[in-house]
Formats: C-alpha cells, sequence, structure tokens
C-alpha cells in the first residue's frame, strides 16, 4: 500500500501545489501576486528534485513497478517524462510570473493539473487510466486557452480547442472501445497478448481502432490532417499557454502513442496496413508545417507551422519501429522542450512588452537586448539542426533509426525539408539582428524570467555539445516499451 | 609534453575566449580586445610547435595515414553511435591549422579599431576561428561536420551586422544557403557511407583512420562522390557554384574577409580532400578527369571576369575564385605533384589574399571608396600599402622566389604529367563520359597558363591605376597615413610569403608528407578501376541505387 504511494509522490507535492497556490492566489493584497508564480515554479522545483531523488536513493515503489492492477506503470520511461513535464512547468511558470493579465491562483494550479494529466498519461498501463489522464489534461488546457478574457482571440482560440479536442477524443475512445470489445481486457499488456493469442491482427476491426485511436492521438501532437486547431489555438492563447501546449501537451502525445503502439498493441508493422498510415502523416506533415510558415508573419503562427513540421520528424522515428526510434524519440522531445520554450520565453517576455506578436516585433532585438537575441538564435538554430545546437543530434538520432529500420527515403525526405526549413527560421534570425526596429529602447528582463532563458539556452547547448549521456539514458528507457 | 593537448588548446581556446567575452560587461570593450589577441597569440605559438615539430620529424613516407597523425587526442564524445573528439595533424592539416592561426592574428589586429559592437565582434570571430580549427584537426567525420557548422554561421551575423551596408543583407543570405545546401548534400553522402560501413567492419564508426582503410565498393564510391567532393568545394568557390563567394567577400568587414578568403575557402578544399579524394579514391578516378574541365573553367573564367571589376574588392574576389581553382585543379591531377601544389597553393592563397583584403581594407577606411576609377597615386599617401599590394600582386602572378611559383609550378608539373596514367586497360577508361585524361590534360595545362597570364593584366592595370598615376593633394588631404599596426600584419604576411618562396624547404616537404598517403590510394585505386570494363560503372551505379533505394 505504502508502495503504491511512493509511486505517485511527485503527482501527489503537484497536486497539493495546486492547492496552495489555488488558495494563496486569493491573497488579499494585491502585490504578492508575483509571488504566486514563483511559489508555483519553487512547487515545481521541489517536485523535480523529488522525483529524481526517490529514482537515486531507490525508494520502494520508484522503481520500475506496477501498481493498481497494472492501471500505473511506474519505469524508467515515466521517469523522463517526469522530469520533462515537470521541468517544462517550472520554467513555463517562471516566464509566466511577470505577465500581469496571467498572475492569478487558477492559471498556475490549471497549469500544474494539466501536468499531473500529463504524468499519468506518461505512465498509463490501462486504456481507461489513459484516457482518464487524457482528459485532466485537456479539460485544463481548454480554460488555460481561453485564459487571457479581455484579449477577444484567448476565448476563441479556447472554444475551438475544445470542440476539436472533445471530438478528437470522442473518436479515440470509440476506437479503444472496439478493443475492449474484441479482447474483454483494458490492460495494454493484456491487450497486446490477448490479441497476438488470438490472431485478431488480422482483424479489419483492429485496424478501424487503429485508426481511430491514431486519429485521436495525431490531434493532440498536430499532425497533419489532424492539425487544424493548432495554428488558430497556438495564435490564440496567451503565449504562456502555448509553450506548455506544444512542449508537454505535444510530448504527452507521443508518450501514449509510444505506450500503445509500441506494446504491440495493434500488431507490428510488418503484419499491419495502418502503419502506411503514420508514414502518410509524416511525409503530409513535415509538406505542410514547413511549406506552411513560409508566407507567416506572426511569429506564434510560424511556431505552429514549425510544430506540425517538428511532429513530422518524430513520426518518422515512429515508423522505424524500434527500440532506437523510441529513443529518438524521447530525446528528441527532451530537446524540443528546452528549444520551444526558450523560443516562445522570448516571444512571451517580448509580446509582454509590446502588446504584440508579429514578426517585426522583434526587429532589432539584438539591440535591444541582445541576450534575448542570443537565445532566440540558439533556439532557432536548434529548431532548424544546425549544431551545436541540440536539434542537430536530435535529428541525426531519429534519421539513424529511420535508415537502421530500412526507411532511407523517410529519413532522405527529412533531410531535405530540414534544409527547407532553414529559410524562414533564417528569417526570423535575420528580423532579430538586421532589421532596424521603430522602437529600439531597452527592453529589460526580470531576474527570474532571465533565469528561466538562461536555463533553456544551457540545455540546448549541453544536449547539442555532450548529448551521449541523455540519449543512452533515453535509448535505455525506450527498451521498457519493447520488455513490456 | 608529450600529453599536453595540443590541439584541443588551440580549438577550444577561442571558444571559451568567446564565452568570456560575452559576459563582460559593454563598457570593457578594450578588454575583450586585449583578451582575443592574447588567445590568438597562444594559438599562433601552440600550432608554430605544432607545425614545427611535425616538419622536424616527418614521418616516414611509405606510412599509412593513419600512423603519420600526430598529437592524437581520443575522448569518447556518443558511445552508442561511435562518435568521438578524435584530433589529429597530419603534414597538411598542420600546416592549415598554423595558417589559420596565422590570419586569425592578422584578423584581430586589423580590426583593432572596430567600435560598433566591438564585443560581440571579437566574441563571434574566436569562433569563426574555432570552427576552423576544428575542421583542420578533426579526424572523425561527424565532428568535421560540426565544426564546419561552426565555422559557416558566424560569418552569416559578421557580414550581416559589421558588413558593407549596400551588399551585406544579400550577400550573407546568398553565402550561408550556397554553404549550407553543400553541407547538406555532403552530409547526406557520409552518413550514406556511415550506414553502408557494416559490410566492411564490425563496427558503425565515424572515425576517419577506419574509414580510410575501407574499400567502399566501387558503384558506392562513383555515386557518392559528386555529393560529397561537390558539397564541400562549394565552400572553394568552385566553377558552377562560385557565385555566393565574390559577394560574400565584398560584403565581410576586412577581418572577416580575411579569414573567408585566407581561410574559409581553404575549409572547402580540404573537406571535398579529406571527406572525397580520401574516403572515395575510386570515385576520384572516376570523376575527376571531368571535373577538370569545371576547374579549368574556374581559373580562366575567373581571371576574365575580374579583369571586367571595377571595385578592388570584387577583383580580388573573383581573382580568389581563380585561384582556388588551381587547388581543385590539383587534386585533379591525381599525381603526387598536383597534390603538393594544391596543398602549397592553400596556404600560398591565404596568405596572399588575406593581405590583399588588409590593404583594401586600409585604403577603403582612408578613401572610402574602392573603385579602380575613382583611386590614383595612392603609392603616396600609403607606401607601405602599395609596396604590399604589389608583392602581393607578383605572388599572385607566380613570380620565382615568392610563394606562388612553389605552388603553382608543381600542379602545371602535375597536369603534364596527367598522361603518364594509364586508363585504358580494357579498351576504354574507365571514368565519367569515358574521358581519357591523355587526351587532354595537356590542353588543360596549356589553358590554365593562360589564366595566370590573364591574372598579371588585371593586377598590374590594378597597380598602375590605384597606386600609380596623378594624385590629387585636393581631393585627398585628410589621407591619414597607415597605422604602425597595419604595417605590421602586412610585413607579417610578405615575410611568410617570402620565406615560402625562397625556403619551399620549409613547407614542401611536410604538405608532401600529408599528401602521400591520399596519392597512395588514389594510384590503388586507378590500378582497380584500369581492370574494369568501360561503361560496367553505369550498371555499378544503378545497382547501388537500387539497393540504397531498396533499404538493403
Amino acid at each position: 500500500m505504502a508502495t503504491s504511494y511512493l509511486a505517485i509522490v511527485p503527482e501527489l507535492i503537484l497536486i497539493v501545489l495546486a492547492a496552495i497556490v489555488l488558495v494563496y492566489g486569493r491573497h488579499p493584497k494585491g502585490e504578492v501576486k508575483r509571488n504566486v508564480g514563483l511559489l508555483t515554479a519553487w512547487g515545481a522545483l521541489l517536485a523535480l528534485v523529488v522525483t529524481f531523488g526517490m529514482w537515486w536513493l531507490g525508494v520502494p515503489g520508484s522503481q520500475p513497478t506496477e501498481i493498481w492492477g497494472g492501471m500505473f506503470k511506474n519505469d524508467l520511461v515515466t521517469l523522463v517524462f517526469r522530469t520533462m513535464f515537470i521541468a517544462a512547468v517550472m520554467i513555463t511558470a517562471m516566464l509566466t510570473v511577470d505577465v500581469k493579465r496571467l498572475q492569478h491562483g487558477e492559471y498556475y494550479a490549471l497549469m500544474l493539473l494539466a501536468t499531473v494529466g500529463f504524468n499519468l498519461m506518461a505512465a498509463a498501463g490501462d486504456v481507461i487510466m489513459l484516457y482518464l489522464a487524457l482528459e485532466t489534461a485537456s479539460i485544463s488546457f481548454y480554460i488555460l486557452a481561453a485564459f487571457a478574457t479581455e484579449d477577444r482571440r484567448s476565448p476563441e482560440a479556447g472554444i475551438k480547442y475544445f470542440v476539436y479536442g472533445a471530438f478528437a477524443s470522442a473518436v479515440m475512445l470509440y476506437g479503444l472501445s472496439f478493443l475492449y470489445g474484441l479482447t474483454g481486457e483494458t490492460n495494454i499488456q493484456s491487450l497486446a497478448t490477448a490479441i497476438a493469442r488470438s490472431g485478431l491482427s488480422e482483424n479489419p476491426i483492429i485496424i478501424l481502432a487503429a485508426i481511430l485511436v491514431i486519429a485521436g492521438f495525431g490531434f493532440k501532437v498536430s499532425a497533419v490532417p489532424f492539425h487544424f486547431w493548432s495554428l488558430d489555438v497556438y495564435e490564440g492563447a496567451p503565449t504562456n499557454t502555448t509553450t506548455l501546449l506544444s512542449t508537454a501537451s505535444k510530448a504527452a502525445g507521443f508518450s501514449v502513442f509510444l505506450r500503445l503502439f509500441m506494446a504491440g498493441t495493434f500488431g507490428t508493422p510488418n503484419q499491419q496496413n495502418w502503419f502506411t498510415v503514420i508514414v502518410i502523416m509524416a511525409i503530409l506533415s513535415l509538406i505542410l508545417g514547413n511549406f506552411g510558415a513560409f508566407w507567416q508573419t506572426n511569429i506564434k503562427r510560424l511556431l505552429a507551422y514549425s510544430g506540425i513540421g517538428q511532429a513530422g520528424y518524430l513520426l518518422i522515428a515512429l515508423a522505424a519501429y524500434s527500440p532506437e526510434g523510441a529513443g529518438s524519440i524521447l530525446f528528441y522531445l527532451y530537446m524540443y522542450m528546452f528549444t520551444n520554450i526558450a523560443a516562445f520565453g522570448v516571444v512571451i517576455l517580448v509580446t509582454n512588452m509590446t502588446g504584440s506578436d508579429e514578426i517585426s516585433d522583434l526587429n532589432g532585438l539584438s539591440r535591444r537586448n541582445p541576450w534575448l537575441a542570443i537565445v532566440m538564435l540558439f533556439a532557432l538554430l536548434s529548431l532548424s539542426g544546425i549544431p551545436p545546437a541540440a536539434g542537430f543530434f536530435g535529428k541525426f538520432f531519429i534519421f539513424r533509426a529511420a535508415i537502421d529500420a530500412g526507411q532511407w527515403q523517410l529519413a532522405l525526405f527529412g533531410i531535405v525539408m530540414a534544409f527547407i526549413a532553414l529559410y524562414y527560421y533564417f528569417n526570423v534570425i535575420k528580423a532579430i539582428y538586421l532589421f532596424r526596429g521603430e522602437d529600439e529602447t531597452p527592453l529589460p528582463v526580470s531576474r527570474v524570467a532571465g533565469f528561466a532563458l538562461a536555463l533553456c539556452t544551457l540545455g540546448i547547448i549541453w544536449l547539442g555539445v555532450l548529448p551521449g549521456p541523455v540519449f543512452d539514458w533515453t535509448l535505455q528507457a525506450a527498451q521498457a516499451y519493447f520488455t513490456g | 609534453m608529450e600529453n599536453f593537448p595540443f590541439l584541443a588548446v588551440i580549438t577550444l581556446s577561442p571558444i571559451v575566449t568567446a564565452a568570456i567575452i560575452l559576459l563582460m560587461p559593454s563598457e570593457r570593450d578594450e578588454n575583450a580586445k586585449m583578451l582575443a589577441l592574447g588567445t590568438m597569440i597562444l594559438g599562433l605559438v601552440l600550432s608554430a610547435w605544432v607545425y614545427f615539430s611535425y616538419l622536424g620529424n616527418l614521418p616516414p613516407s611509405e606510412a599509412l595515414w593513419s600512423e603519420k597523425l600526430r598529437f592524437v587526442e581520443e575522448v569518447p564524445w556518443i558511445e552508442s553511435i561511435n562518435f568521438g573528439w578524435i584530433a589529429g595533424v597530419d603534414g597538411m592539416s598542420a600546416t592549415l591549422v598554423f595558417l589559420t592561426s596565422l590570419v586569425g592574428l592578422g584578423g584581430t589586429l586589423i580590426s583593432w579599431g572596430i567600435t560598433d559592437r566591438a564585443r560581440e565582434f571579437y566574441a563571434f570571430f574566436m569562433l569563426l576561428v574555432a570552427g576552423v580549427h576544428g575542421v583542420f584537426i578533426a579526424v572523425d567525420a561527424l565532428m568535421l561536420f560540426f565544426f564546419y557548422e561552426l565555422a559557416v554561421l558566424p560569418m552569416y551575423v559578421m557580414i550581416v551586422i559589421w558588413g558593407w551596408k549596400e551588399r551585406r543583407e544579400y550577400a550573407a543570405m546568398k553565402l550561408t544557403l550556397y554553404l549550407l545546401i553543400g553541407s547538406f548534400v555532403a552530409i547526406i553522402g557520409f552518413l550514406v557511407l556511415y550506414f553502408q560501413m557494416d559490410q566492411y567492419v564490425a563496427e558503425r564508426t565515424f572515425d576517419l583512420r577506419v574509414w580510410a582503410e575501407i574499400d567502399f565498393e566501387t558503384g558506392l564510391q562513383i555515386t557518392w562522390f559528386p555529393p560529397i567532393f561537390l558539397g564541400f568545394i562549394v565552400l572553394a568557390g568552385m566553377f558552377p557554384f562560385h557565385n555566393w563567394s565574390p559577394d560574400g567577400h565584398v560584403a565581410a568587414p576586412t577581418a572577416v574577409s580575411m579569414i573567408h578568403a585566407g581561410v574559409l575557402m581553404k575549409l572547402g578544399a580540404y573537406a571535398a580532400m579529406r571527406m572525397g579524394v580520401q574516403m572515395l579514391p575510386e570515385g576520384t578516378v572516376f570523376w575527376m578527369p571531368f571535373m577538370i574541365i569545371l576547374t579549368t573553367i574556374n581559373v580562366v573564367y575567373g581571371a576574365l571576369i575580374a579583369m571586367r571589376q571595377r571595385d578592388m574588392k570584387y577583383m580580388i574576389g573573383y581573382s580568389s575564385v581563380s585561384h582556388m581553382g588551381l587547388v581543385a585543379m590539383g587534386f585533379a591531377t591525381m599525381t603526387l605533384n598536383g597534390f603538393v601544389g594544391a596543398g602549397i597553393q592553400m596556404v600560398s592563397h591565404g596568405i596572399m589574399t588575406a593581405l590583399f583584403f588588409t590593404i583594401v581594407g586600409v585604403i577603403y577606411d582612408r578613401a572610402h571608396t574602392r573603385s579602380l576609377d575613382d583611386l590614383s597615386g595612392m603609392l603616396k599617401p600609403l607606401p607601405w600599402a602599395g609596396v604590399a599590394f604589389i608583392i602581393s600582386c607578383l605572388v599572385s602572378m607566380g613570380m620565382p622566389g615568392l610563394s606562388g611559383f612553389i605552388a603553382e609550378f608543381p600542379i602545371f608539373m602535375g597536369i603534364w604529367e596527367g598522361n603518364a596514367l594509364n586508363f585504358a586497360a580494357n579498351g576504354g577508361p574507365y571514368t565519367a563520359f569515358g574521358l581519357n585524361p591523355a587526351s587532354f590534360y595537356r590542353v588543360v595545362a596549356l589553358l590554365s597558363v593562360l589564366g595566370i597570364v590573364l591574372t598579371a593584366a588585371y593586377l598590374l592595370r590594378a597597380i598602375t591605376s590605384v597606386f600609380f598615376g596623378d594624385y590629387d593633394e585636393h581631393a585627398w588631404h585628410d589621407m591619414a597615413p597607415s597605422k604602425p599596426i597595419d604595417r605590421f600584419v602586412m610585413v607579417l604576411f610578405i615575410v611568410c610569403m617570402v620565406a615560402i618562396g625562397m625556403f619551399p624547404q620549409v613547407i614542401a616537404p611536410i604538405v608532401e608528407s600529408g599528401m602521400e598517403p591520399i596519392i597512395v590510394r588514389v594510384n590503388e585505386a586507378m590500378v582497380t578501376t584500369s581492370n574494369m570494363p568501360a561503361g560496367g560503372f553505369a550498371q555499378d551505379a544503378v545497382d547501388t541505387i537500387a539497393r540504397v533505394l531498396g533499404g538493403s
């Protein structure tokens, strides 16, 4: 009993923290509003330290276990994703501290609850758990997207996200119900065994179920053709929400994808045709994401398209269907977390001062604040996959996994697309370093936000220069998907 | 001293300096400069040590490449893919490391007067130097690529921020796109080789010492030689991919032009030689008779275009294209003489062009024009610059006694020898389009000598027009004499060029030692391919492509 609670200590900390933040946010004095964000960040740091510490010390329950009848799987994958999500929410909270319109206890509490949902998604060993966790995260995010009510675009984004999201999860649930109907199981591992044993993997119903589930998760990770929501939502939602949405939410989508598909629930690529769907999604995402970004003038929309493209790379690795592929996805998500938070973080700080988020607002940024310019430079280099930023090795590992799996064409296509993407990333760099802005007053950055961005930049450089240890870690974690 | 990591210090100290400079408060530009200068001097001392200790103790000429590497450092970087920091120098790379340090020091001194965001300028400059050093010392394919990109990116930022206002945005974007496309094409090539490796060795690795021992199958070599060689040689300004280079030269600030023409273009030639010629010798033998046509166009066309230019920087930019064509031509001769000439030409051209750009920078700072039509009689106010310009023109024309002659003469000798090759054992040469070097290499030699004549023509005309003629006291009344620091840089470069010209033994043996393992491989490949039926390559290439696309 005690073991099962020890296994979910990080989530418990986050829930308690959410409760405290909610209460503290009602503090009558106005000047403490800033502290709500700081409290969230410190609390998340505590959760991060505890998560690592318990693993390090080998506390029972923090080691590979299954609790509650296989509902919750605590293995190395869970650790990788947990630290990723908690770090993401911590850095995002630090960036939110000085954004006046979001200084409410509710905003932070919802971010924390969404993180609990993400953690449970990554740890789910059962489709029921998986669905509940997904809904926890999604419902929190519908509100987070609509939070800035004084801006007309934000509630619109919230509603859009809600309508699409509710539909997508219904579709996915429908797919999962087929699985239950065919086998009578909900545990992912038992599902896989039951399907393999009864030879059901040839059954057309399974293929239908697979496609429905892929549609649901394709929505989560904003892969073409389920990407329509992401552009408007990324643009309309408060940038801080977008930051978390584009990193943690996308990563959580992939965690579920990996859990469900790598266990062999829907058969393996050799047996199944649905597999082609993922390849097609990867190709379409790469094309649309990279070409769509060409004509964008809004930086958030540009990053939304770039996010679709990045999902394409991750799908290439998914199509490889191997431990190396899964490991490179984990590594990519880790580096993507640092990279995208850095990019959006700069947008948050600039928008907070200028009130608008066009690319032209970044004009002359290098003269207004050279530090922000450097952070953005590294983030963009990493997104385009140029050393010494982390994106290079992220992409390299993915292409390597794809080639090892015999997917030469996909890897080659990915490399070509990475090149095309240079154009629009360099356009942003050009705005930052070359163009003169109308307003070139210095742009002050608070200490906490500066620290958050420094953290991200160091993360990008660290994963770009010394990716070895982290990659070995994620590779080792990815074995867990295959050994069961 | 045995275990001191010379190469790591030479390469990484500029990166550390760049980080420190960026962390300094903005009012301390002076300290940033001094720090950068200190780093460059340290680098020059260490690379001089590396160079002369290699020169003083050359390895036996028949040794394998892996045995010729000195100062080897091995640190695993990402063990799961066998990628490591493997640094080491052979004769060629030791020479180029020395050259980079020399030009880096010159660049630091020449931009001493910079005032606009000096801190950032020096930080990016340090990164640029580090990237160039990194490529020259890399004995690991991925490490080479890593530093190659590191060298290209600061160029973009430096041209965009400190470049010539009228052209900088266009030129910087053009340069970056050309070079990045090139390197992407090249990396596709060597990733293919990496993933094909398990057929030859137990474990895939990026260690070039292992690559250099592998005989990749002929079809693979022939298919992937052009992407790798051309992908990298873009940076050396090879026709028809030379277009970015003069624009880049013109738009860049003086110090960046120096590094750009002085060492960055060598980066392309070096990487093409290391990754293309050395790793894929059969591809070399197959494609080079075709490539030599491109290089001939390079030499002659570059010189013809240079002749038309009225802007000094454009003129020197195109003359660089023409001279770098000689380097690629040296490789295309596939003889030891040609390779040694190419190696020395890299050094000679590096110093000479750095000096050219120094002088143009000095003139432009004072006259605010680079046009041959507007400048006249400059020898009077700027005698140091004038004499230096004349000397480097003489080097450029290949005057005996100066470094240009030592470089160009072996190249022409190599082309002339080219007809000694026997390609036609089985009824036809096994080369692209069936070109037989014996039939046309002598024509190439004659044509490229014409390039030298054209060089003499436009350079002598430039000397006459800029430095002689009437000096208009009235128009140039505020012309200041050149600064001692500029004079120091000019003298430094001239001394090097004269030293190489008068005492070729300080450079020829070490370059030759670096080129020998490559020529051994090329000769072996020539023997192998001479036994192949003419036209068989097409089937080889088709087979390889089919297998690659079919996912083997």
